[in-house]
């Protein structure tokens, strides 16, 4: 038992211990607050939508950061995730009247479909390198959801009824699920605190159980160097599409979580900017950092909504940040001066 | 006929598209980055003119030429103030910087001037040119913003090959190292390379404003895509490819929205892009490179 | 003679209108160190970049074992058993030195996407087995104490010598080495030949390898192939490519 907490403390292990120290931790400090004083109804708010953005980067953290190509469309699958749990969820709510379960196959189904479309967009995408891979992405990105905003579909007596581009749903004394661009106008909230913390610590086992393996390996080796990945056998389409695919999975959950939290959702919020502002978490925690990147959507996240007694100067001073942070992230003398106080504390580490 | 009128304002459109991707497309050829914040640069010239022409009185010429030399300098000082310092950085750390400034420009004119959208006066011309019995009308409007098109890209052309700049230009595109080592000044030739690609976004706005006149800060971000897409689309960092892919674009977007669907024009639009890079994977007039082993 | 391992026959590549090699027949036997020499701009390299498939040779055959793997991608050449180094290190730099010889052995791997994710007993046997294979190997080149350092962070001596470990991590029947000596003190150079020799020997594999250091090259190759403007100059035992005046005169010029 001694020697099973100390594997946890070994460097290999560390981040991982980290990682899940950190999520429970919050979780348990944030509902011990929650059951002993009374929390703005602003903070309550924005737990879910943070766990599904931790989610969100997180997973394109996998694309970006481990796979190494650039994904300007994540938001995309995100979307996929968001509608499809809308529906599975609208349709079953006769049937299957318990909220957990119901939560859970519409977020299964929402990530099965992701995942699917990853797997599709793929093939094409992973054709291309470098930039114009970028692009193909964000045209995925763009197209998901101008095709989502022209979907009409609903349900009465007769079953589902769906209709594309033009409304020519009849419904007698049915539901709309989704109405065009403005989508989903009824939801019932059925997810969670507890079930956003609970995603995220699967996403994290996802991810570290795939990081740490073989296929792992395989994907990162092919990131820093294509044509040497090759010369071993380590086949890069494989690896990269495995990448693409557990990304789009979680993206996916990430939707589902997000969508089953609001009563309306429209497909606009699936925009490129959704897609970025990903990015923008991804690179402020940093490329393969899991735990900065978790960090870097909380603070983020939270950030704007800070700044909000500052009205219309927040977002004025949220790109400073983001100027601010990149330019002093890149600063060479910067860099040196971390160093130095990291070999600093290091050097005392070993004396004691 | 109703073909040939779709036709020539998706021409129109087009032009406007290939004018905006020149300022994408000559960043990236010689910077080796993707300025997010191009678009953003379209919407401050757009209120530039509109405060030139409207607020202040002045001519449609001066009101012109002064949104020009706005966007020209805004382009230069963003350049050297966010993106400078970055030069070693890794092309994510620039590519975010850009979506900061992006942000910074778009909230900054929310607050200067509101976020409420103004109509932008029309300062060019009006009035039509009928042809076949005034079967086709083509507006005085669409016939500059062509003609427009083919003067810059004439000119820049000339530009590129002929003058000193130019040839400066393409050497740092080609390589900037060698280009250090046989005196040419990098940093100059970068701002240059800014100024012109934002004073191209001011002629943009200002054709974009005049074809669809309203005024928002978010303005930029739709063109701006479109127009990163046409650049992609051509080839970037290929000239001809911005004008090519620029055009081409437009056509397919105006038609699209008349004959198939206005809803799902963005979508084949980009189903389009997708389709060309499978099949030309550097865009229609892009170079192949070649990895050195 | 039994089948050589490698054969190559009348291999050759343009690119554009250049003949970078031409009209190139070579064979290597079982158990045997060749070299590959010749000046700068010879086609050394492209010789290489043709056996793995980086490039796509215009003309030619080439046998491993008897097998046309021509026609084969890089990866399936590895698989086939032809592992490389290259000229400019090509290590994954952000990799610790351990998990450059894993990434090596994937092929050796047998656990599924689910035993991955279910954590099963398959897993970890198969990557405790790897652990330790991977151990021994690091240990021939003295890189074992280093095994959790970032590749990049490695001396440039030790990235070499970590690329010639991760090569032979994918079990190749034929190790092709670029310049495995280049930016190497004589001290060190004196050990890579005994690495070399026991890699040779303990893996009972077969070695080409282009060099510059005519001293490595002279004590370690049983047999030599010269190369001039991408066709054979000369071939033979160190001995005779001493004595030859054709090659003389092309590394001296006239």
């Amino acid at each position: 038992m001694k020697k099973k907490f100390k594997d946890l403390l070994h460097h290999k292990y560390r981040s991982r211990t980290i990682s899940f120290a950190l999520i429970i931790g919050a979780y348990v400090i944030i509902e011990i607050l929650m059951h002993s004083i009374r929390l703005s109804r602003l903070f309550t708010g924005m737990l879910v939508p943070c766990c599904c953005y931790i989610i969100l980067a997180l997973s394109l953290n996998l694309v970006v950061g481990f796979s190494g190509e650039l994904s300007l469309g994540h938001a995309g699958f995100m979307a996929i995730g968001a509608f499809t749990a809308i529906i599975v969820s609208g349709l079953s709510t006769k049937m299957i009247p318990d909220t957990t379960i119901r939560l859970v196959l519409s977020i299964l189904s929402g990530s099965v479909l992701s995942g699917i479309m990853g797997l599709l967009i793929s093939v094409p995408v992973l054709k291309l390198s470098g930039d114009y891979l970028a692009i193909v992405t964000l045209a995925f990105g763009q197209i998901i959801k101008s095709l989502i905003t022209n979907i009409y579909l609903g349900f009465d007596s007769d079953g589902i009824q769906f209709s594309f581009v033009t409304n020519e749903l009849n419904l007698e004394q049915g539901k709309m699920l989704l109405s065009g661009p403005m989508g989903a106008t009824d939801t019932a909230k059925i997810s969670n605190f507890s079930s956003g913390i609970l995603l995220i610590v699967l996403t994290l086992y996802i991810i570290y159980s795939l990081i740490d393996s073989k296929y792992g390996r395989a994907i990162m080796a092919a990131r820093d160097d294509r044509i040497a990945a090759e010369s071993i056998g380590i086949n890069i389409l494989r690896s990269k599409t495995l990448a693409f695919v557990v990304s789009a999975i979680l993206a996916g959950a990430a939707g589902a979580l997000y969508a089953l939290n609001y009563s309306t959702l429209q497909p606009a919020k699936f925009d490129f900017n959704t897609s970025i502002l990903a990015l923008v978490y991804v690179v402020f925690g940093g490329l393969g950092n899991i735990n900065g990147t978790i960090l870097a959507t909380t603070v983020l996240y939270i950030l704007p909504e800070l700044l909000r007694s500052l009205q219309d100067y927040r977002m004025l001073i949220y790109a400073i940040v983001l100027i601010i942070v990149m330019q002093l992230g890149s600063s060479v003398r910067l860099k040196r001066y971390i160093e130095q106080i990291k070999n600093r504390f290091t050097k005392k580490g070993v004396t004691q | 006929m109703t073909f040939l009128t779709y036709l020539i304002s998706g021409l129109a459109l087009g032009s406007v598209y290939a004018i905006i991707a020149l300022g994408y497309t000559m960043v990236y050829g010689i910077a080796k980055m993707l300025n997010f914040a191009h678009g953003d640069i379209i919407m401050a010239g757009g209120y530039a003119a509109f405060y030139a022409y409207t607020r202040f009185g002045l001519p449609a010429g001066i009101s012109i030429l002064l949104s020009i030399l706005t966007c020209t300098v805004l382009g230069v000082i963003i350049e050297r103030l966010a993106y400078k310092p970055l030069r070693q950085a890794s092309s994510l750390s620039v590519l975010i910087t850009a979506i900061g400034v992006s942000y910074f420009l778009q909230n900054s004119a929310q607050l200067l001037f509101g976020s409420d959208t103004k109509i932008f006066p029309s300062i060019l011309t009006e009035g039509s040119l009928r042809f076949f019995d005034g079967k086709l009308i083509v507006s005085y409007l669409t016939l500059i913003t062509i003609l427009t098109c083919i003067v810059i890209m004439i000119g820049l052309t000339l530009f590129i090959n002929k003058t000193k700049i130019g040839k400066a230009m393409r050497a740092c595109a080609e390589d900037k190292e060698a280009a250090q080592l046989m005196g040419i000044n990098i940093d100059t030739t970068i701002s240059i390379t800014f100024a012109i690609g934002s004073g191209l976004a001011a002629i943009a706005a200002i054709l974009l404003c005049s074809t669809y006149p309203s005024l928002s800060p978010s303005l930029g971000s739709m063109p701006g895509i479109k127009a990163f897409t046409a650049a992609v689309f051509g080839g970037i960092g290929s000239i001809p490819g911005a004008l090519l892919g620029g055009i081409l674009l437009g056509i397919i977007e105006n038609l699209t929205k008349a004959y198939i669907s206005t809803q799902l024009s963005d979508a084949i639009v980009f189903a389009v892009l997708i389709i060309v890079l499978l099949i030309k994977p550097t865009g229609l007039l892009g170079k192949k490179e070649n990895v050195k082993v | 003679m039994n089948t050589p391992v490698l054969q190559i026959k009348n291999l050759g590549i343009d690119f554009g209108g250049l003949t970078a090699v031409n009209n190139l027949n070579m064979e290597i036997h079982e158990h045997e160190i060749v070299g590959l020499i010749g000046p700068n701009g010879a086609g050394k390299t492209t010789v290489f970049n043709m056996l793995t498939k980086v490039y796509d040779p215009s003309r030619g055959h080439i046998y491993l074992n008897g097998q046309d793997i021509a026609r084969l991608d890089t990866v399936a050449v590895n698989k086939a058993g032809i592992a490389r180094t290259f000229q400019n290190i090509r290590l994954f730099h952000n990799l610790s030195v351990m998990d450059n010889v894993k990434a090596g052995m994937n092929n050796q791997f047998t656990y599924s996407i689910a035993d991955m994710l279910f954590h099963t007993r398959k897993r970890r046997s198969n990557e405790d087995m790897i652990e330790e294979e991977a151990l021994k190997l690091l240990k021939i080149f003295h890189l074992d104490e280093s095994k959790d350092t970032m590749a990049g962070s490695l001396p440039y001596g030790a990235q070499r010598k970590l690329e010639i470990a991760r090569a032979l991590a994918s079990e190749p029947k034929l190790l092709l080495l670029d310049e495995p000596a280049a930016g190497m003190n004589p001290q060190e150079t004196e050990e890579l030949m005994e690495t070399i020799r026991f890699v040779r020997d303990s893996f009972d594999i077969c070695i080409l390898l282009i060099e510059h250091d005519m001293n490595l090259v002279m004590n370690i190759c049983e047999r030599i192939y010269v190369l001039n403007y991408g066709m054979l100059l000369a071939k033979g035992n160190p001995e005779e490519i001493r004595n030859n005046d054709k090659v003389i005169k092309a590394y001296l010029g006239d």
